[in-house]
């Protein structure tokens, strides 16, 4: 499971609204940096222990990207999930549609997710989809140290050191990011798969040339496979009163920019008599001791 | 639909038998909004041989602890304490239930929320019981739960007018801890475990406990520096002037960044949150998430060459100048004015 996010650490005046909101449209999107080393680390179980490697993305047409993405780093088949009516969801609504999304892909053995994504850093869709699914999870993990049968050993971070965990599968993993250095994209794979494309990708190709019909469009790129499966609402049945801003419990209520102060304070100057002064009035306040 | 409650409730969180700092830090800001809400505060205290710990929420104000103590539930593991939690909430229906933003709260609260269909807010630095009228429909005490967000770029109130259970997570050292009586009573509910082999389908091989030996938290008094400080050599004074006080070292993230102090030691919204007596930010420029973390101190001195910083705006005590030269004289005066 992969989120494209817009890149918050790097926020300028520039995406900053007058009313001191946060304009996402103009936040630079990028792919989740957790949610990459968590494709690396199931990579790794693919290159260790054999495997096939599905990536799922709930997002707008343009999320597209980061499957590709994924395609270029070795991920086998990509998903996205995608729906007007899936805008807006908080935590709880994504991931009832992940995991109905998931039931709908078929059996799995892993799911691996970055701990959090940095738009929210709420670290919960992961242990949601968990519940949701009804199966094991371990969050924070930093190493999968082995693998056999149906049991997966799995080290993690707690809040004083470390644990390690032996999970029967199939379990869901959330990672964080000092597990592995994501690996580059493979040329070749760029090349085979730069021009994969989503069902919605290809509505708008239809829509701005008339010459161009959808069905026809999606054949062609099936049959170069370079079709990447998408799944609206209709097509998981799902109730869309639990997807999106209709089946999100949490609503903003307020927004408020971050202002500086302008506070009075007492303007100390830096001798020997202003600190003595200073260190006189803290003393009279019991400060020391 | 179960009976629904107006309760408080705060998961008290254990690592080996001791209790988590932050589970007392909630039970004094849970006793606060159950006060509002003319409620009551319950504990939820899981584990093995934790009667004494659940006497000690007493203290806190709280009326009520749900005891669930089998000697399976020693440490944490999702399987069990969640299932337990999910039935607890799903059959008693409290209206707000506060987490610790730790590993175990932030691994826990997403499932509970995920199966009783609760809101869930993540990392809130504060929570207020209010009217709210949303959409143009009036809600009666809701829990506004306030947060950071973008990374503290902007501050969200956040509420969850249509449904029941209200859920948040708060990091250590956010709340103040309150004694509210010393002696208080209550009243312990045993809570019989059934062991499932679905909670035995994860199993912990081996828990390696690292002790930091940092504990900012406590201390009265806290000299910080930043990346102005410019060298590790230059930190040296930090340390010579918290030493003289009597007091701790922190830095702030750019501080940590740079190798000045290590990460434990960090304050902001990513490191710790303190409220001593005296916080003296030296060579700290005081953007928005180092602030998160200190602002509420007794008293807090600047120290800065950049007479513009915006730690000036927080500050009680503004000295501009060079830190350099400041922190010897700083040294003298104490030494001087209180021998």
């Amino acid at each position: 499971m992969v989120k494209q996010v817009p890149d918050t650490a790097n926020i300028s005046g520039q995406v900053m609204k007058a009313d001191g909101t946060v304009n996402r449209a103009k936040l630079p999107a990028i792919f989740n940096p957790e949610d990459k080393v968590a494709l690396e680390l199931a990579l790794q179980v693919k290159d260790r222990f054999g495997g096939k490697v599905t990536v799922i993305t709930m997002g707008p047409p343009k999320a597209t990207d980061i499957l590709r993405e994924c395609l270029y780093m070795g991920a086998d088949e990509a998903a996205l999930i995608s729906d007007r009516k899936f805008a807006g969801a908080d935590t709880l609504a994504t991931s009832f549609v992940l995991s109905e999304a998931i039931k709908k892909i078929g059996k799995f053995d892993l799911i691996f997710s970055g701990r959090q994504a940095i738009d929210g850093d709420t670290a919960q869709v992961g242990p949601q989809t968990a519940e949701k699914l009804q199966v094991a999870q371990v969050t924070y993990a930093e190493e999968i140290v082995s693998a056999k049968g149906d049991k997966i050993t799995i080290r993690r971070k707690v809040d004083e050191g470390y644990e390690i965990l032996e999970a029967t599968l199939p379990v869901l993993i959330t990672v964080i990011k000092e597990a592995g250095e994501p690996r580059p994209f493979k040329a070749k794979r760029v090349m085979a798969y730069k021009n994969a494309r989503s069902l919605l990708e290809l509505e708008k190709m239809a829509d701005s040339n008339s010459l161009l019909s959808v069905d026809r469009l999606k054949e062609d790129y099936l049959s170069k496979a370079l079709f990447i499966s998408t799944y609206t609402l209709d097509e998981l049945n799902i109730d869309p009163g639990r997807c999106g801003l209709a089946g999100s419990p949490t609503k903003v209520h307020k927004v408020a920019s971050v202002k500086l102060g302008g506070g009075e304070h007492e303007s100390i100057e830096p001798t020997k008599d202003g600190l003595r002064s200073l260190i006189g009035k803290l003393a009279a306040d019991h400060i020391f001791g | 639909m179960k009976n629904k409650s107006n309760d408080v409730w705060v998961f008290v969180e254990q690592r080996n038998g001791t209790p988590a700092e932050v589970s007392f830090e909630l039970l004094s800001k849970g006793h606060k909004l159950a006060a509002t809400l003319k409620s009551n505060l319950v504990a939820v205290v899981l584990g093995h041989g934790m009667r004494e710990l659940a006497t000690k929420t007493f203290q806190y104000g709280t009326d009520e602890v749900l005891l669930v103590d089998h000697p399976k539930l020693e440490n944490y593991r999702t399987a069990p304490y969640s299932d337990i939690m999910n039935e607890l909430v799903s059959e008693r229906q409290p209206r707000i239930i506060l987490f610790g933003a730790t590993f175990i709260g932030r691994d826990l609260a997403p499932r509970v929320a995920s199966y009783t269909l609760s809101g869930l807010t993540a990392d809130c630095t504060d929570l207020q019981i209010s009217d709210v009228v949303y959409q143009r429909r009036d809600y009666k005490d809701l829990l506004l739960q306030i947060r950071p967000a973008f990374g503290g770029n902007i501050i969200a109130t956040i509420i969850t007018p249509d449904v029941h259970v209200q859920m948040a997570t708060v990091r250590e050292g956010v709340m103040e801890q309150a004694v509210i009586s010393p002696k208080g009573k209550g009243r312990i509910v045993e809570i019989p475990y059934e062991p499932k082999p679905v909670h035995e389908l994860v199993k912990i091989i081996e828990h390696h406990r690292e002790e930091s030996g940092v504990n900012l938290k406590n201390a009265s008094i806290i000299v910080a520096g930043g990346y102005g400080m410019g060298s590790k050599a230059n930190f040296k004074l930090i340390h010579q002037l918290a030493q003289t006080l009597g007091g701790d070292v922190a830095g702030s993230r750019a501080a940590v960044d740079a190798g000045f102090v290590p990460p434990q030691r960090q304050v902001g919204q990513t490191g710790m949150t303190v409220r001593p007596k005296l916080y003296i930010a030296v060579g700290i420029s005081g953007a928005i998430q180092h602030r998160a973390g200190m602002q509420d101190s007794q008293k807090i001195i600047a120290i800065n060459n950049d007479p513009e910083a915006p730690i000036f705006d927080i500050c009680h005590y503004g000295i501009k100048g060079d830190a350099l030269e400041v922190i010897p004289m700083f040294i003298d005066a104490y030494k001087n004015e209180l021998k």
